[in-house]
């Protein structure tokens, strides 16, 4: 017979090292654990990556060729590149780079990899090709058109001669990400310069390697031991799908996230009640707005366009509904980008809206719809909408469909009211200027399918305006040509602005160092550290 | 022979089926699929490429054979928006569920069945009356605040539970996939670690899915038990003296076991469809968000691989519990 006691005792022994185990399990002290929703992450290749968690991901791998303070946006200072400058007929740009930039596998980083990293984005021709076409570059002139003088100094020449500070700034962006060559000619495949292999690898020179990433899951981020801007000061960093907010929210704090990206208004006031959890704040260049759409008869009165203007609760809402997760800002170039304007003429003004719509033979009001993605905050930004519309007679009817179900219809134009939000492509006000200003051609055949194109809106006026600003050299001269634009823009476009983003990451005191951009790929993992 | 022959052709026209009616249905879905991969900003050119490289500039006949004829070569496509083949994203997202569902209706049963014949055995007393409330709040109460209430309280507040996720994010790579089943991958490996973590992260999202499969079960058994306990062959089990654990859970349990089957694989197949708000708030990587996801981009090979798969479990439980039948009734074998 066996003898129970040593048996139970065994038993007992066993549940308490398990119960040891449980209370023990936490995150390694050199690892981060960001909660995040990343859905959006299409590939991780430069040359394809637009969306917002793939450009942040790459943002850690690959360096640029230039950077810029978000402060004083107009300082432009090097980041691969040492120097750099362009020749008197405005077309030839030489970029010099450092000597001492090494790429994750060892290799130097040479002008040769930052000449192929811009070919490719041509010859690919993936979303972020539209932004280097506009200085003329095609598949068949880019290789002669971007190229390497020496193993220092890369040739850029434009067909079209721009405002220099406007190639600069697309320097700085996430498509000027310098790959290594000869590792992603080493996985080309079928004529893709490497693409296949770099939608899931890296080859950079930032402070971190991928490991991993798995659509859905997570990505993984492992540092690199001797990176040449001085390494991370962490040994990892995993970043999880986790789409809720709630559950973030959780997983902070219960310690099984140092960081949690999207939390809302509600998580957010939850959480300020715990002394364990402070929150990073940093202005992004992502605005809220609604467009009219002008092929609807009432919309395109211009005192109909300035009427709605003035039914916006814009800081009610702000402060109410979205509980410091936007602030007011009414003009199209965000602050932290050249040009900003912080100007704002608007606000709920009930008796001068009904002036106005009475003005444009509308006394008695009309009825509109409006196309919003459902969910937290827009059906709430709507709904506010809606009730301050309806004290001046105007009778909204909120159309809530999916993100992409929306976007589908505003694309194709058959929107009435279209409430969304639009970011800078790259930091520089053209960016924003071209979107919401300029389309010259109206057929559904258009090269571009601007937010103008969208809701069917010319003004020639502003256009010529758009494109001399587009092309001055002096940057002072051209950050005021674009605040007097936006100041004309805010009274006679079919567009209200109303809010920028601010972006939040809610975290433990016992840890600190993300640099939040403004802009997904200008936010940093490096200097995250935890302290004991 | 034929009867095999009969059955594969049976479940190959049901498949058939299935993808053509998804097909059908995902063309009149106002979203357009284009932009899932190229986004809002590309311009007209690579909008214009993009779409003819996914044959969407094809007549909707031509789309739907070049997809069959991919299949009848064994390959499912690539997905537009994880860039992976089908076949290995559902290889990666199917066992996530397999394992969450095969948990809950294990729960489901070992809790659903006993609950229903102790309810059955005392109708109209307390015990009947508990269950019913059990299994009201269980069809009543949606799936996603349970979900939120279950890790605020045992994972947030108290602590006993792990949080959302497969596993501890630190230990993920540290043992090599085999099954996908981290469980059995773990002990295969004989990792401890790995075992312990996932079996605490398995916990609530199981106990939750079990819960509403074991409302499920609990009140088919229960009904099912009060009809059998009206037939006079208990009332003889009763009068030749069998004691009352015999005749309820020997005789009247023997012969409900059939349909009780077909109630069991039903629950089971439901769960292993996926179930998205569940995997959604215990951030569970399954095929309930791989295929809502796709479905809401429009990544129609992903959907339709998906689809094909859940189709294909839904058959194989089917045919199962027919084969289980012979086994659980004499009369039909």
């Amino acid at each position: 017979m066996i003898p129970r006691r040593p048996l139970v005792l065994a038993a007992a022994f066993a549940v308490l090292q398990v119960a040891a185990t449980i209370a023990v399990a936490e995150i390694p002290a050199d690892v981060v654990v960001m909660a995040k929703q990343i859905d959006d992450i299409v590939s991780l290749d430069p040359a394809e990556a637009y969306e917002f968690s793939d450009e942040e991901a790459i943002a850690n791998l690959y360096d640029h060729l230039l950077d810029y303070d978000p402060v004083h946006p107009e300082v432009i200072r090097g980041a691969l590149a040492q120097s750099w400058s362009v020749a008197g007929d405005g077309l030839s740009y030489r970029v010099v780079l450092r000597p001492d930039a090494r790429f994750a596998s060892g290799r130097k980083v040479t002008a040769e990899d930052a000449a192929f990293s811009l070919r490719r984005i041509i010859l690919l021709d993936m979303t972020p090709a539209f932004v280097l076409r506009q200085f003329g570059f095609t598949a068949e002139n880019v290789a002669q058109r971007i190229r390497a003088e020496n193993a220092a100094t890369l040739v850029i020449d434009t067909t079209v001669k721009v405002a220099p500070s406007l190639l600069y700034y697309v320097l700085t962006s996430s498509i000027a990400s310098v790959v290594d060559e000869a590792e992603a000619m080493a996985h080309a495949q079928d004529g893709d310069l490497g693409h296949r292999w770099l939608a899931f690898h890296s080859a950079g020179s930032g402070p971190y390697r991928l490991k991993t990433w798995r659509p859905g899951e997570r990505y993984v981020l492992d540092a690199v031991p001797e990176s040449w801007g001085g390494g991370a000061h962490n040994r990892q960093v995993i970043v999880l799908d986790v789409p809720e907010p709630a559950t973030q929210r959780l997983l902070l704090m219960r310690g099984d996230a140092d960081y949690a990206r999207d939390l809302d208004k509600d998580q957010m006031a939850a959480l300020s009640r715990d002394p364990a959890i402070v929150f990073d704040r940093a202005l992004q260049a992502m605005q809220t707005y609604f467009a009219l759409n002008q092929r609807n008869p009432f919309l395109r009165r211009p005192q109909v366009i300035e009427a709605l203007k003035y039914l916006v609760d814009y800081d009610g809402i702000a402060k109410g509904l979205l509980g410091g997760t936007r602030v007011v800002h009414q003009s199209f170039v965000p602050d932290g980008i050249l040009g900003a304007d912080d100007g704002t003429p608007f606000h709920l003004d009930l008796a001068r809206a009904k002036a106005l719509l009475a003005e444009a033979g509308l006394g008695a009001g009309f009825d509109v719809t409006l196309d919003v993605t459902a969910g937290a905050p827009w059906l709430d930004i709507a709904q506010a909408l809606q009730a301050s519309f309806g004290q001046a007679g105007v009778r909204l009817s909120i159309l809530p469909g999916d993100e992409k179900e929306t976007l589908t219809k505003y694309r194709a134009r058959r929107h009435d009211i279209y409430l969304g939000e639009w970011g800078s492509d790259y930091p520089d006000p053209h960016s924003n200027a071209q979107a919401f200003v300029t389309d010259d051609d109206m057929s559904d055949a258009a090269p571009l399918h601007t937010l103008a194109w969208r809701n069917s809106w010319q003004d020639a006026n502003l256009a010529r305006r758009v494109e001399e600003a587009e092309r001055e050299g002096d940057i002072a001269r051209r950050a005021i040509l674009y605040r007097d634009i936006q100041r004309d823009h805010q009274h006679v476009a079919p567009f209200v602005l109303m809010f920028q983003d601010v972006a939040i990451a809610a975290h433990r005191r016992t840890i600190d160092g993300l640099v939040l951009g403004p802009s997904p790929d200008h936010t940093l993992y490096a200097g995250i550290e935890k302290r004991r | 022979m034929r009867a095999m022959l009969s059955l594969g052709a049976k479940a190959a026209l049901t498949l058939f089926g299935l993808l053509l009616v998804t097909f059908l249905i995902a063309r009149v879905v106002p979203i357009d699929p284009v932009l899932a991969v190229v986004g809002d900003r590309a311009s007209s050119e690579t909008y214009a490429r993009v779409r003819a490289e996914m044959g969407l500039d094809r007549p909707v006949a031509v789309q739907f054979g070049r997809y069959v004829t991919m299949l009848a070569e064994g390959d499912l496509g690539q997905s537009a928006l994880t860039r992976a083949k089908v076949a290995d994203d559902i290889a990666r997202f199917f066992p996530a569920t397999l394992e969450l569902a095969t948990v809950a209706t294990l729960i489901g049963l070992v809790l659903g069945i006993p609950a229903g014949v102790i309810a059955a055995a005392r109708h109209n007393r307390w015990p009947d009356h508990a269950l019913r409330l059990v299994s009201l709040f269980g069809y009543s109460v949606p799936v996603f605040w349970l979900g939120l209430m279950a890790l605020l309280l045992f994972y947030a507040d108290l602590g006993w539970a792990a949080g959302p996720g497969r596993l501890d994010p630190w230990l993920e790579d540290v043992v090599r996939p085999r099954s996908g089943l981290l469980l059995v991958d773990g002990v295969l490996a004989g990792n401890g670690t790995v075992v312990l973590s996932a079996l605490r992260h398995l916990a609530l999202p199981a106990a939750i899915l079990g819960y509403y499969s074991l409302a499920y079960i609990s009140r088919m058994t229960r009904s099912l038990m009060l009809e059998q306990l009206n037939q006079d062959y208990i009332a003889v089990a009763r009068a030749k003296g069998l004691s009352e654990t015999r005749v309820l859970w020997c005789h009247a349990l023997g012969n409900v076991l059939v349909p009780l089957a077909t109630v069991a694989t039903l629950a089971y197949a439901q769960l292993l469809e996926g179930s998205v708000l569940t995997e959604t708030v215990f951030a569970w990587p399954g095929i309930g968000r791989y295929i809502t996801g796709s479905l809401l981009s429009l990544d129609m090979n992903a959907v339709m691989g998906g689809t094909l798969v859940v189709g294909a479990v839904f058959i194989f439980l089917n045919l199962l519990v027919e084969g289980l039948y012979g086994r659980l009734d004499p009369r039909l074998r």
